[in-house]
């Protein structure tokens, strides 16, 4: 597909318009298509494929938002998810200009795992908070959990820090992956040396999105690993301090 | 007219002439504040209502849910001896018959439906009163049945016009009861008699004659009233001296209502901030203190919630449970910019604390943008803590209908004590778009139900070929309907009036006929599908199309998206003005609701499958929204797509049942809140009208319906009113869970 093309159209995912836990106040949720990270405990693995989704144009998209403005701009806003938001970087960049002009909180919520090319800075230069998923704070278990080490993801945090973007740290707690106590302190102690995070949340791993693994034929590779109980968060809590 | 009783209250020109909402204006006080002045229940308060509960689970335990009939005495104003829950404990008294629970035989809508309710549950009426009523006096559903012509019937028995009120009272009608606490009976009697003297004409015409003969029965009806009082030990032919008197004269006006008439809605109008104009009287002068003003709210709803109507196990079934819409509207906004909200709104609402949750009285709270935000925050937290509440947009309300309305039934705004409805049940929309397919034969049955009209015979439909067939439907449907209902509504009239809540109205009052339609969104569906996608009739051996193919996707209702919403409009639009066509009796003016009340699963169950893929027998969506499962945006969604439905054509309004889970709604309890405020605030900011909202969880009904012993007061708002789940059948149960619970994993 061409530059140009990119900028105008979006691979959709889905979209809902009300979503009230991925940012402040009452959310437009625009999901796009396409993910580069293997997460294994991704519950929306059909988000993935960059090849998917429904190509919807900007006006549209745009179009479609501001019928909401009546139930977002009470607090509220819009939260681009996905997949990785930032993958359709150039289509972000000129949204973002749009809701500025109208006033709109943007959000997005990403792995940070993606160099920090001009367009990417564009579009955090437009953002107002981004809901930062730091994958795994160890870089070894980083890779066997998602693929991939976290040095980029923790650039990009250091990158949000610097430069003023406010950020809420996101943390999936996977009982016997993610919540090894040694792990949490140092996730904590990095925490500690970033300026702008407003906000620290735990989300407890549960296997509902494990059908749709099953759905595209795949294999779900954290069969039997427990859901996050809310002691297991109590504790989690407890040892980031929060 | 002045009297001692109306001491301290600012005078105005309610003292000339009958003008409630004058004495409201002048003499009420607005509050902005929050609920922190709230107090518990006292010592009494909660001893009464335990026995309230024992005589509920009695009355649960008894054989069909029914308690006790009184079949020996034909119901009116004043035919009962007093009855008591416990004497020493209320303080406010009065019940419809002489025990509470028990149930009354009100004959004068048909005495048929009362034998075979009774028989439900194994009792027989009196043979001295089957036999009046078989042989001498003739009642509403005789009088229908011996004009109703073959047409009618035929559209009556395939379910293309239905639930009409031809067996039952047709309620919908709000006595002006604060008239009683306000006036006393006294002078309203003089007032009726006034009107008898304007009504002395030269020429007796038939009009004349009737409005002559029906305040004549009103002021017999208010002399009942003042007599049913006495029997309880209260004169009330003067004005109440104080707030419990107030609330005490307002009930006995309501209670004669309910002794008189059966109607399938008993609403009671918009009290709350009337009575605070009392309540804050005597809190003034210190002869009551906050405890003993919530006592007294207490007290009332209580009396509310055992209002009972002895109906068949069918009708219970139609209507899920027992309901009997006792509907009180609060809040709302002042044409003068202060707002109605007193300390008595929220008190009225804190009976869901004092008392737990109860779907009566049907609590309504007219939502304005521009409500206090003490009292927006109140009425959401109690709306997540007991999904007991539904929210009415006063700012679309107000502009037609001034700041002295009330929801009658659902979702019918009314003028209170100025205006009344003939009530019309609905027409299943998405039949007569078969019919329009079928030219006119039932696709069930088979059967010649319409004039005969050239059915669709090509292989695939086309889109304009079915909206010119279904336009020439619905122009059949419109005349058939308005027929239908001006013969009721003449017969009802004549042999079931209402004379207690009209002798509470103006004598010229303002009447609508309100007709209604079901199924509105499985034929925007059908029609976006028969448009957008291809959709193959499928025909039996007799050319009648049992089924459809179809292939490809479509724009579904449901998901703000104006290719099919703007069909759904269309509908709307084209069936009122298809409807203002035709002379209704008394000149009422035709008004339309969307609302299926709970019978979107009755009337699924006799419609055939649709052109956009909905099985025969499926349910519809209730009201106006969308179809199960067919809204894939969210909720917001569906709330652009509801608020895209014109008021001015539906005046009688249009109910949104939204289900969401706790998360789902938010992270905490305040965050809970602020998001329902801000949800309502914009749904009303773009005009939608109606929207009841329950928050729970699945688990939480499906636990409920294997264990019902665990949940006794678990309310649910399944349409335009509220339900106690464990009282629906099964089958309603399921709809309910299986319907779209906004919620996210």
């Amino acid at each position: 597909m061409e530059i140009k093309d990119q900028e105008i159209y979006a691979k959709v995912h889905s979209i809902d318009s009300f979503g009230t836990v991925d940012g402040p106040g009452i959310r437009f949720l625009l999901f796009l298509q396409g993910c580069g990270l293997k997460c294994k405990y991704c519950h929306n693995r059909d988000t993935w494929d960059a090849t998917g989704g429904n190509h919807m144009s900007l006006d549209d998209i745009f179009r479609k938002i501001i019928r909401y403005k009546e139930y977002i701009n009470h607090g509220g806003g819009v939260t681009v998810s996905g997949g990785e938001p930032l993958l359709q970087a150039k289509f972000l960049i000129e949204l973002f200009k749009k809701l500025k002009a109208e006033n709109i909180h943007t959000c997005i919520d990403t792995s940070g795992m993606l160099p920090l090319t001009n367009d990417i800075k564009k579009v955090l230069s437009l953002t107002d908070l981004v809901l930062l998923d730091i994958k795994h704070i160890d870089s070894k278990k980083c890779e066997q959990l998602v693929g991939f080490p976290n040095e980029l993801e923790l650039e990009f945090a250091k990158y949000l820090s610097n430069n003023n973007i406010p950020m809420w740290i996101r943390q999936v707690l996977i009982p016997g992956i993610t919540d090894d106590e040694k792990d949490l302190k140092k996730l904590k102690e990095f925490l500690q040396t970033l300026k702008t995070v407003e906000k620290i949340e735990i989300l407890p791993y549960h296997s509902l999105g494990k059908h749709k693994w099953i759905d595209l034929g795949l294999v779900y590779e954290l069969e039997g690993v427990p859901s996050a109980t809310a002691k297991d968060v109590k504790r989690a809590k407890e040892l980031l301090e929060i | 007219m002045n009297f001692d009783e109306w001491k301290d209250f600012k005078p105005g020109k309610w003292q000339d002439q009958i003008d409630v909402r004058n004495f409201i204006q002048k003499n009420y006080t607005p509050y902005e504040g929050n609920s922190s002045f709230l107090v518990g229940p006292t010592e009494k308060t909660k001893k009464l209502w335990n026995e309230v509960v024992k005589l509920y689970e009695k009355e649960h335990n008894s054989f069909g849910g029914v308690l006790d009939i009184d079949t020996k005495t034909i119901s009116g104003i004043d035919n009962y001896k007093p009855g008591y829950i416990d004497k020493e404990l209320e303080e406010i008294v009065g019940l419809q018959t002489d025990a509470p629970l028990k149930r009354a035989i009100m004959p004068y809508g048909g005495i048929r439906i009362v034998e075979k309710s009774c028989e439900a549950y194994n009792r027989k009426v009196d043979p001295d009163i089957d036999k009046i009523f078989h042989t001498i006096r003739k009642t509403h559903n005789d009088g229908v049945f011996s004009v109703y012509t073959p047409d009618i019937r035929l559209a009556r028995s395939s379910h293309l016009i239905t639930g009409l009120p031809d067996g039952y009272g047709r309620g919908r009608i709000i006595g002006d009861y604060r008239r009683v606490a306000l006036y006393g009976i006294d002078i309203l009697i003089e007032e009726k008699k006034n009107d008898l003297e304007t009504l002395n004409v030269d020429s007796l015409t038939e009009d004349i004659i009737r409005q002559r003969e029906e305040v004549s029965e009103q002021i017999n009806a208010l002399n009942a009233l003042k007599s049913m009082a006495e029997k309880y030990g209260f004169d009330i032919s003067k004005p109440a001296k104080n707030a419990k008197e107030a609330v005490q004269w307002l009930y006995f006006g309501y209670l004669g209502a309910i002794k008189d008439q059966n109607g399938a809605a008993m609403s009671i109008g918009r009290n709350s901030t009337f009575l605070d104009i009392y309540f804050e009287r005597d809190l003034q002068n210190g002869t009551l203190k906050e405890t003993d003003v919530q006592e007294i709210m207490d007290h009332f709803i209580m009396k509310l919630r055992m209002v009972r109507f002895l109906r068949t196990p069918e009708y219970n079934e139609l209507f899920s449970g027992d309901p009997v819409w006792v509907t009180e509207s609060i809040g709302g906004q002042g044409i003068d910019g202060r707002t109605l909200v007193t300390k008595n709104s929220f008190r009225v609402l804190h009976t869901l604390e004092t008392l737990g949750p109860a779907p009566e009285p049907n609590l309504t709270v007219l939502w304005s943008t521009s409500l206090p935000d003490g009292f927006k925050r109140y009425t959401t937290e109690l709306s997540i803590k007991t999904s007991s509440i539904q929210y009415e947009n006063d700012d679309v309300m107000r502009e037609t209908l001034g700041d002295d309305y009330g929801i009658a039934c659902c979702v019918s705004p009314m003028k209170i004590g100025k205006q009344m409805q003939f009530f019309g049940a609905r027409a299943n929309l998405a039949k007569a778009l078969l019919y329009a397919i079928n030219g006119g034969r039932d696709e069930l049955s088979g059967i010649q139900v319409t004039p005969r009209f050239e059915p669709i015979t090509s292989e695939f439909l086309d889109y304009d070929e079915v909206t010119e067939k279904f336009d020439t439907m619905l122009d059949y449907v419109a005349k058939l309907y308005i027929k239908a209902l001006n013969a009721i509504h003449y017969m009802h009239d004549k042999y079931s009036y209402e004379s207690l809540e009209m002798a509470l109205h103006d004598t010229d009052v303002f009447r609508t006929m309100a007709c209604g339609i079901a199924g509105l969104s499985v034929v925007a569906d059908s029609l976006s599908a028969i448009k957008y996608a291809k959709v193959k009739p499928i025909r039996d051996e007799s050319g009648l199309v049992v089924d459809y193919e179809i292939n490809g996707d479509f724009p579904k209702y449901g998901n703000d998206d104006d290719r099919v919403d703007k069909i759904a409009v269309e509908i709307v639009k084209k069936f009122i003005n298809k409807l203002r066509k035709h002379k209704t009796y008394r000149n009422s003016k035709q008004t339309l609701s969307i609302l299926t009340i709970t019978s979107n699963v009755v009337y699924g169950k006799s419609t055939g499958n649709t052109p956009d893929g909905r099985k025969s027998g499926a349910p519809f969506g209730p009201g106006a929204n969308p179809l199960h499962g067919r809204d894939t945006e969210g909720a917001l969604a569906v709330m652009n797509t509801i608020a895209k439905l014109p008021f001015e054509s539906s005046e009688d309004g249009i109910s949104y049942t939204f289900s969401i889970t706790p998360k789902t709604l938010g992270h905490d309890k305040q965050t809970r809140i602020t998001n329902l405020v801000t949800m309502l605030d914009g749904f009303f900011e773009k005009t939608g009208h109606h929207i009841n909202v329950n928050v729970f969880d699945r688990s939480l009904l499906e636990d409920a319906m294997n264990h019902p012993e665990k949940y006794p007061q678990l309310t649910i708002r399944v349409s335009g009113y509220a339900v106690h789940f464990t009282k629906l059948t099964r089958e309603q149960q399921l709809d309910v869970i299986n319907r779209t619970i906004h919620e996210k994993i």
